[in-house]
This record gives structure tokens, sequence and C-alpha cells, in this order.
């Protein structure tokens, strides 16, 4: 399916290039309200397949929000509501016939917290793959599993105890089992909000080591308060400052050469 | 100007905190950790006091209680040789079970009681020994010739029933030394009962028949089977009905129903109506199920209905609260992988609060268990002799069962009380218990 960029609206305030050839995402004059509280504010965004998009800005730019519309998270926020178009493929997801079930089987969502199941390891990261009836039979299903884990790096250090409780494992680990619980439904996007921020060093090195192999299958949205990681693991960036999607460009050039003031002011840690 | 002021007035202040010695610091947070300690110990006291003036009250209520009802686990009886004797049970000899169900066996019991007194005789005198057997004395031989006709020409001994007033004599709650009058047993009665209890035949055994008869107007024959069986068909619709509709309820309103003013009105309602007086209830029950549909009187049934409405709020209330308790990371993280509402809800947010409405549905039981009230109301007050075979015959439940006999004169019927008490509350620590082990079961720590 190739699909080809929406038009960009005339005389947007985004600065450097917001479209990308062939993109799975094109979002185009994105609105987002709390009840009377304008979270985005006309954003106008594409994003590529195969490349890591960072997200950044300072806290409450509305960097969640966005993500959460791309899936249709936001729908469960009772008074959030959420204007434009945001096309998957070329398909407005807002569509009637747009099946929320089925976005979320093809925009998989890592959460900032771990948040596995509270059953077992197997059972984690079978749940998808059962609900979208993806396996035939049990050894297909635990076929799934089994690549799944090994994609997230987990499986070496869970395949003795796949029946223990997902609880059970460290922060990194719940992270990776949250991933590997994600890529079993081999969904075309992955949204990730800020999945390190409750992780030490060591296991944000391997969650960042992953992204950047999970890149060669799938089209990634980071958010990331850090902008270290933006760099280390994005090849294109995005910085958000009041709910205004103030500059996007290659994650190279922001980073040493912003062109738009408030990028530059965020970057050389003016504020943040 | 106003620069230097504040200066002079920050540097007047400083100092004063600042120049303080550490060993200075130290005595001054000594002195205030010393009053916090205080405090908390004086909290702790308080604590303490409330929970012991507590556990008095409660023992003290637990052992009035058993000490009164305890004696109702054993009943006295006496040993008596049965002659099933042909001429008074069948006298045509053509063992025709109407003829055996319908004979009199009274006849056999006085006849084996005078057998031990041979030197008792006038019609007076007889009368006063008859007495001190239980007019219900003979119901067992009968049961026994019905069952197995093959007895009737033979001996058999048997310990038989005797009258509630010897009952109380033999455990000790008549006063011999009061005058005859004041008694409700003569001299010559309570000289006949201890040559029996000396000769070793008439004593205290185990009460099976307070486990297994219903109710009855002589206190040695009053059980508690038909109440017991009468709370436990009550209880098992009320349990049917009302988790069930209670969950489904909370569910509905906390996981998929709108926002809206209707949704508010039905939830201060629900709030409301767990703060309705039950004889409310009893009320609606008797207009509703029994006015309106028809539905007997003083059956299981009703009770049952009657007690759904009445515990449903509280499961209602208590449902709701285990759903918010769920955390919504899980929510987030079901609807996330693609889950629809009713999967979210089913796989993951049901089993988390499964304990939590477990609990609601226990704590709504209990209360339905101990209520007479509304079973006043639909009629379940009624003297009913027989065991309820089902949800529609008539019956009693236990507390209105305690309540019945509380108001009834006989000594034996005291004991009675407080025994039909003490089995409440086991049913209801049985009841509890079940409880505690479902929900260890379904509350699987991840
Ligand atoms: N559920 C909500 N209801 C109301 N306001 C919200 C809600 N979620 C976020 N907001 C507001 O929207 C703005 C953007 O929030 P968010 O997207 O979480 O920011 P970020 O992720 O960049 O820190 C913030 O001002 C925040 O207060
Ligand atoms: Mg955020």
């Amino acid at each position: 399916m190739s699909s080809a960029a929406l038009p960009v609206p005339q005389g947007i305030k985004t600065v450097g290039t917001v479209t990308v050839a062939e993109p799975v995402f094109s979002c185009r004059d994105v609105n987002v309200y709390y009840g009377d509280k304008h979270a985005i504010k006309g954003v106008n965004i594409d994003i590529a397949r195969k490349q890591v998009l960072a997200m950044i800005g300072p806290s409450g730019c509305g960097k969640s929000t966005f993500l959460r519309c791309l899936n249709r998270m936001n729908d469960t926020i009772l008074g959030a509501r959420v204007e434009g178009q945001i096309a998957l493929e070329g398909q407005d997801i807002h569509e009637k016939r747009q099946d929320v079930v089925q976005l979320r089987a093809r925009v998989g969502m890592v959460f900032q917290k771990p948040n596995p199941f509270p059953k077992s390891i197997y059972e984690n990261v079978a749940y998808g793959p059962r609900i979208h009836g993806l396996a035939a039979d049990r050894g297909e299903l635990d076929d799934i599993v089994n690549s799944s884990l090994r994609r997230a790096g987990l499986w070496e250090e869970v395949k003795d105890r796949l029946n223990q409780p997902g609880t059970s494992l460290s922060g990194g680990q719940q992270q990776r089992l949250c991933i590997a619980r994600t890529i079993a439904v081999n969904p075309e996007v992955i949204l990730m909000d800020e999945p390190c921020s409750a992780l030490d060093p060591i296991a944000t090195a391997r969650i960042e080591d992953l992204i950047d192999e999970l890149r060669e299958s799938y089209a990634i949205c980071i958010v990331t308060h850090s902008m270290q990681q933006a760099a280390r693991v994005s090849q294109r960036t995005a910085y958000f400052h009041l709910g205004d999607l103030v500059e996007v460009g290659e994650t190279d050039k922001i980073f040493t050469n912003p062109r738009a003031k408030l990028t530059e002011d965020y970057i050389t840690g003016r504020f943040g | 100007m106003n620069n230097t002021s504040d200066t002079a007035h920050n540097e007047a202040r400083e100092p004063a905190v600042l120049s303080r010695s550490a060993a200075e610091t130290q005595a001054l947070v000594e002195r205030s950790l010393r009053r916090r300690y205080r405090a908390e110990q004086r909290f702790q006291a308080y604590g303490m006091a409330a929970v012991l003036s507590g556990v008095v009250f409660v023992i003290f209520l637990f052992g009035t209680i058993l000490l009164q009802g305890i004696s109702v686990f054993q009943q006295s009886y006496v040993k008596l040789e049965i002659f099933y004797d042909p001429e008074v049970i069948d006298p045509t000899g053509e063992r025709d079970p109407d003829v055996l169900v319908t004979a009199n066996y009274q006849p056999l019991v006085r006849d084996a009681l005078r057998e031990r007194f041979p030197e008792v005789s006038g019609r007076r005198a007889t009368r006063e020994l008859y007495r001190i057997l239980s007019s219900a004395a003979s119901l067992d031989l009968q049961q026994r010739v019905v069952a197995n006709p093959l007895l009737i020409g033979q001996r058999e001994t048997r310990w038989v029933l005797v009258d509630d007033n010897v009952d109380m004599l033999l455990k000790g709650k008549v006063d011999r030394d009061a005058p005859e009058d004041a008694r409700r047993l003569s001299d010559e009665q309570v000289a006949w009962i201890d040559e029996l209890e000396a000769a070793g035949v008439l004593k205290l055994r185990f009460n099976r028949s307070f486990f297994s008869n219903g109710d009855s107007r002589d206190p040695e024959q009053a059980g508690v089977r038909g109440a017991l069986t009468g709370s436990l068909l009550t209880l098992l619709i009320t349990l049917l009905l009302s988790f069930p509709i209670g969950v489904g309820a909370a569910v509905y309103l906390e996981e998929f129903a709108p926002r809206n003013r209707l949704t508010d009105i039905i939830e201060v309602n629900i709030n409301n109506l767990a703060a309705v007086p039950s004889i409310v209830f009893g009320l609606l029950g008797l207009a509703v199920f029994i006015g309106f549909f028809g539905m007997p009187r003083s059956a299981p049934l009703v009770g049952g209905l009657v007690l759904t409405l009445l515990t449903l709020p509280t499961i209602i209330i208590a449902s709701r609260a285990a759903l918010k308790a769920v955390p919504p990371s899980i929510r987030e993280a079901a609807l996330g992988m693609g889950a629809s509402r009713l999967q979210m809800v089913g796989h993951h947010v049901l089993p988390l609060a499964l304990p939590g409405m477990l609990t609601g549905a226990i704590i709504g039981m209990a209360r339905a268990l101990g209520e007479s009230a509304p079973l006043l109301m639909i009629g379940m007050v009624a003297f009913i002799v027989d065991v309820p075979q089902g949800v529609m015959d008539p019956s009693t439940a236990l507390p209105v069962q305690v309540f019945l006999w509380s108001d009834l004169p006989e000594r034996g019927f005291v004991e009675r009380t407080s025994g039909a008490i003490i089995v409440l509350l086991l049913f209801l620590l049985v009841m509890n218990a079940t409880a505690v082990v479902l929900r260890n079961k379904f509350e699987k720590r991840w």
C-alpha cells in the first residue's frame, strides 16, 4: 500500500520540512482540546517508515497528547476532543469505517510506566495475538511468543520462567516485556511515551539498542524528555512548545543547527 | 534605601538561627521529638482502649449467649424397654402402612414407664407419672415401626424424650428448694425423676432433634432445622440474584454507561437505597411480589427476592469501588493492545476487582442473613412445623425464629433462643470463612 502525503496547508508556522515521501502517518491541522484547554494547536507532520521520530519539548507541551492521537487513546479520556486529519496509510483514522480496535492492533503503544498485565510472562505476550486471532494453534502462538521475546531481547532472561508473573521482572525487563507484547501483534507503527523515564541507565541503554533494531521493521514515534536520548535513537526530531509544533527536521541538524529560536533555547538548556 | 533596609533585616534575622551551636539545635530537636513520641503514645493508647472496649462488649455478648444457649445441645432422655405391642399398634395384624402411621404409640411408652414404677396406682398418680414423658416421646417409635414393621411384637431398649420441665430440672435450671406450688414439677415427680437418674436411665444426651426438627409448641421438640433450611433457601435465592445483577450493574455503570444526568440520578438513588430501612423493602415485597405477582406468602422465594432488593445497593456500591480501584495503567495497557472495552473489562479489570466484589457480596449477604424485619412483612413469621422442601414452601428464617422463641414463656425456649442465635452466628462464620477462602483464591498477587 503506498500513500502520498496529504497537502500541507498554507502559512503554517512550523519551521523545517513536515512532509516525508510515502509516510505511514500524515497528520494535518490536528487540534486537541481537553474541555476548554487547547492542548495541541494545528499540528502538521508526517511520520516516515522504518525511522524513529523523536518528540521533544518542555513538559506539558502536548507531546503525549499528540502521540495518543495516533492510536486514538484520547478517545478514552472524558472531555478530550481531537480535530483534524490523521491518515494512516492514506486513510483517516477518524473515519467511521476505521475500527479503533483494529487501529490499535496496527499502531502499538508502550507507556511511560511499565504496565505488564498481572498475568504470566507468556500470557502477557500471547494476549494480543490471542484477542486478534493471529495464531491458528498453540504451536503457532508459542512461536509468536518466542520470537517476540527474542526481538525484544528478553528471551534469554525469561525463557525458563515464562509462567512466572510479568510483574516479577525488573523495571527494565518489564518495559521490554511490554515492547515484546506490542510487537507480538506485528504492528506497523510503535508509539513510545517516555519509555525509559522510569528506568536506570543500563536498562535505558538496552531499550535504546532495542529501538535501534526495531527501526528496521517498524515506524517508531518516541516521546522523550532526554535530548541525549533523542539524539541517540532518532533520525527525525519534532520540537513541541505549548501545543505548537515549532520545528521538525533531521535529528543531526536540529541538535547542531536549530533554526527556530525556541528550539535553540530548549536545546541549549535555557529552559526545559 | 529600600535595598539597605532589606539587607539589614535579613542580617538581623539570619544569625539568630544560624548562630546556634549543633548541640543547641540537637537539644531543640530532641525536645520536639519527645513531644511527638508522647503524642503518638497517647494516640496509640486511645486506639487500644477503643479496641479493648469493643472486645469486652463482644466477649460479654457472646459469653452470655453461649452460657445460656450451650445447654440446648443436650437434651434429657429416659431409657425404657419398649414392647411393640401388636394389640396397640396393629390390632388387625394386616401391617397396613396407613394403620401403622395413624396408630397411637403413646401407650407403648407409658406402659414401659409404668413397668419401672409398679407401685404407682390410681388415675391421678399415673397421670402425674406420664407427665414426665414428652408428648412427642412416641413420635420416634412411630417412625421406627413405619420404617421397619418387623419390630412389631418385639422388645427394644430406647432412649425416649422427656418433658421440658424434667429437662430443666436435670440441667439445674429449676430451684428444687422452692415451694411445691411454685414449681412445675410436684415433689412426687421430682422423687421419680431422682430415682430414674440414680438408676442411670435418665440423663442428658446429645440433642440431635434440635438440628433435625422444625418448630414445635413443645420446647423439648422444637428444633432449628426448619428455620435453618428457610434461611439457607432464602440466602441462596438472594445470592443467585443479587451477585450477578449487582456486579452487572456495577460494571455497566462504571465501565460502559455514559456520564450524564440520568446516570448521576441512578448513582444518587443507589446510594440512597443502601440507607433505606429494611422494613420498607419488606412492605415493597409484600405489595409487589405477593400483592401484584401473587407469589405465596411465607415462601423463601419471596424472602430471597426482598433480600435481593436489600443487598443490591451494597453489592453495587462495593463492586463499583472495587472496579475504581483497578489501576488505570492496566486499562490503558489492554486498550493499547487493541482489546475492546468488553475484553478489557472481562480479561483484566474484573479478575482484579473480583476479590473486592466478593467482599461486598459477603457484607451484603451477612446483612441479609440477619434481617428479620422485611421477612415479618412477607409472612415468614408464621408458626411452621414442617421443614421446607423447596423455595415455595412456607418457612421461617433463623433471625425470625429467634424472635419467635424469645417471646415464649417456657424455660426450654429461653435456651433455644440462645441456641438459635449460636446456630445463626455459626452460619455467619461459615459463610464468611467461605468468602475469605474464595477471595484468597482469586486474589492471586502478582
Ligand atoms: N486528561 C487531561 N485532562 C485535561 N488536561 C490534560 C489531560 N492530559 C493532559 N492535559 C493537559 O494538556 C497539556 C499537555 O499534556 P501532555 O500531552 O501530557 O504533555 P507532555 O506529555 O508534553 O508533558 C498539559 O497542559 C496538560 O495539563
Ligand atoms: Mg507526557
